[in-house]
């Protein structure tokens, strides 16, 4: 395996007596889609709360390009590379959608702390955040309130928020929560075309999307990482089907 | 566009009735008092109405900052010093300081543990403003001379007052407008919508909220130094929370989502105040109903009111 672009060792977290991560080691290298699959209250989110910086593991260590980040806020985190999205839509209601765009590019390209232009004129920001969601289909609605896009379309903005940052590695939890079939659809083409081109680590629990883009997958249950390997080795792992497939396929 | 030409038709017939106001029967000393009093609280309403509607802080203690201005006049002036060149910077660096100091703590909290924090701060300045014996206590301090310009007796001039007012306030807000048009600006007005997704693409929002903390705090230090020379005198109860609760009563009243809504809002708050007082002694019961009604009817506040109405006749 080449250098790791991720690399979780021995993550704990624990709500009160309930352990939500056990044990968790794993490693994502760079390119392609590693997809973290599980049925409902295995620990997805609360794994991505911690490789994102939301939360802070009890244990372990999580390392991000070679470097030790477990004692970084999420702010440091993004700005090291690390996009993620959320599950539940986290995105700008009163802003427009390209403004929301807009935010993240402005977080990497110099200070912030400008007081005089108005940042609403600054084309570069402009022009990349554009590019951000064309590439998730949503140019068209660039001068919408984001408050009013429709369900599918917050998850894609969601998605273009993180393109717009230039990530290193994308961290997307759930990217097609609560959207209907020809919105999953759309979703799953848009996430195919940007294969290649980003890492992406992917938590999801349509069974179907998972099989057609990753390229790893790696099974969470109860919290611990019961296998990972290639989409056949994982169809095929009796334990797995034992543990989580067997429930969707019968 | 055309909503754009509506919505600024508003603050700008407003601003041209303040400038025109002495020629138009407002020239006598107690109206031009009146008038210069409100703009005066108009400005420091702005700078409120800037860290509320754009950063989303709720202060119930800018009154201390407007009293840092007011006091730094008071000090200068007991020793000897009255030129503007030095004290409106003295006044408008301690009400920043005094507001980057409890802000570096208050900005730390959030909801109503900020406005508490705000709320103890500001009680702190007014408790130390009324044990400053040397500067009168509780009684007040009264200033023989207004603040002078280069030397000369130009704000004793009730013409030059009352414009020096009006050009301080236009300033204000085109200022607080450009911040938060801004980049800086960008960053706090998505921090108070989600400070969640602001730090997901990479930005803490401390230091922006408290740099706008400190700005507002400056603002409202100038309005300070121009209250204590409206009146020519400065007293504890200017510090009061009672006198935060008025800014922030006035922002809410003229519509926190636009900044010259903080302007309507203490125009009319002053003027409903003073009119009321000349009808009855017990005007404080009619005035508090009064508010609540305006806040719990005007949705969008007073600078709202405008698109209300259009609307409610569109429909009709
Ligand atoms: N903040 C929290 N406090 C207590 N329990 C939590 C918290 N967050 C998640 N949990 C619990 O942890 C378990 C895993 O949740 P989650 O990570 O959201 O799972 P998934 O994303 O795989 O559905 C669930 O049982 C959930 O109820
Ligand atoms: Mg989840």
């Amino acid at each position: 395996m080449a250098e790791p672009i991720l690399e979780l060792a021995g993550l704990q977290k624990r709500f009160g007596g309930l352990a939500v991560t056990e044990d968790v080691s794993l490693r994502v290298a760079p390119g392609g889609i590693h997809a973290i699959i599980g049925p409902n209250g295995a620990g997805k989110t609360t794994l991505i709360h911690q490789i994102s910086g939301t939360l802070r593991p009890d244990a372990g260590r999580i390392l991000f390009g070679g470097r030790d980040v477990t004692a970084l806020p999420l702010q440091r985190r993004a700005r090291l590379g690390l996009a993620r999205s959320f599950q539940i839509t986290c995105i700008l209601p009163g802003f427009t959608v390209l403004e929301n765009a807009a935010l993240a590019v402005q977080a990497r390209s110099g200070s912030s702390f400008r007081f005089f232009r108005p940042a609403a004129s600054e084309t570069a920001l402009n022009r990349q955040a554009m590019s951000a969601l064309e590439q998730v289909g949503l140019a068209g609605r660039a001068t919408t309130p984001a408050g009013a896009l429709s369900h599918g379309e917050k998850r894609q903005l969601e998605l273009a928020i993180a393109l717009a940052m230039q990530p290193r590695l994308l961290l997307l939890d759930e990217a097609l929560a609560g959207a209907g079939p020809e919105e999953t659809e759309r979703l799953v083409t848009i996430l195919r075309g940007l294969k290649g081109a980003y890492t992406i680590l992917l938590v999801e629990h349509d069974m179907q999307a998972v099989f057609a883009l990753a390229d790893r997958i790696s099974v969470l249950v109860y919290g611990r990482v019961i296998a990972t390997g290639e989409p056949d080795a994982i169809r095929g792992n009796p334990e797995v089907r034992a543990a989580y497939l067997g429930e969707d396929d019968a | 566009m055309r909503t754009r030409i509506r919505e600024s038709a508003l603050p700008l017939l407003v601003l041209a009735l303040l400038a025109a106001a002495p020629f138009l029967g407002f020239g006598e000393g107690w109206a031009m008092t009146l008038l210069a009093r409100a703009m005066i609280l108009a400005m420091a309403a702005v700078s409120l109405s800037f860290i509320l509607g754009g950063a989303g802080l709720i202060s119930l203690g800018h009154a201390a900052m407007l009293g840092f201005g007011a006091y730094a006049v008071v000090i200068l002036d007991d020793a000897g010093i009255t030129e503007a060149a030095v004290v409106v910077p003295v006044a408008v660096a301690a009400a920043a300081s005094f507001a980057l100091l409890t802000g570096a703590v208050a900005i730390r909290t959030s909801g109503v543990h900020f406005i508490m924090i705000t709320l103890a701060f500001g009680q702190m300045a007014f408790f130390t403003a009324a044990s400053l014996a040397g500067y009168g206590g509780d009684d007040g301090y009264t200033l023989y001379s207004r603040t002078s310009l280069g030397g000369t007796r130009w704000l004793e001039d009730r013409l030059v007052f009352h414009y020096a007012c009006l050009g301080l306030l236009v300033l204000s807000l085109l200022l607080c407008r450009m911040l938060l048009a801004s980049r800086f600006g960008r960053v706090l007005r998505a921090a108070k919508e989600s400070s969640l997704r602001v730090r997901a693409v990479g930005f803490d929002p401390y230091p922006y909220r408290l740099v706008a903390y400190g700005i507002a705090g400056g603002i409202a230090g100038l309005a300070g130094v121009m209250l204590a020379n409206a009146t020519e005198f400065v007293a504890p109860s200017y510090i009061a929370w009672q006198r935060s609760g008025d800014l922030l009563f006035m922002v809410i009243l003229g519509g926190v989502g636009s900044l010259h809504g903080a302007v309507l809002g203490a125009l009319a708050f002053v003027l409903v105040e003073e009119w009321l007082g000349h009808i009855t002694e017990h005007w404080r019961l009619i005035f508090g109903p009064l508010l609540i009604l305006a806040v719990l009817f005007l949705r969008g506040g007073l600078a709202g009111l405008p698109a209300q109405l259009l609307g409610a006749r569109n429909r009709g």
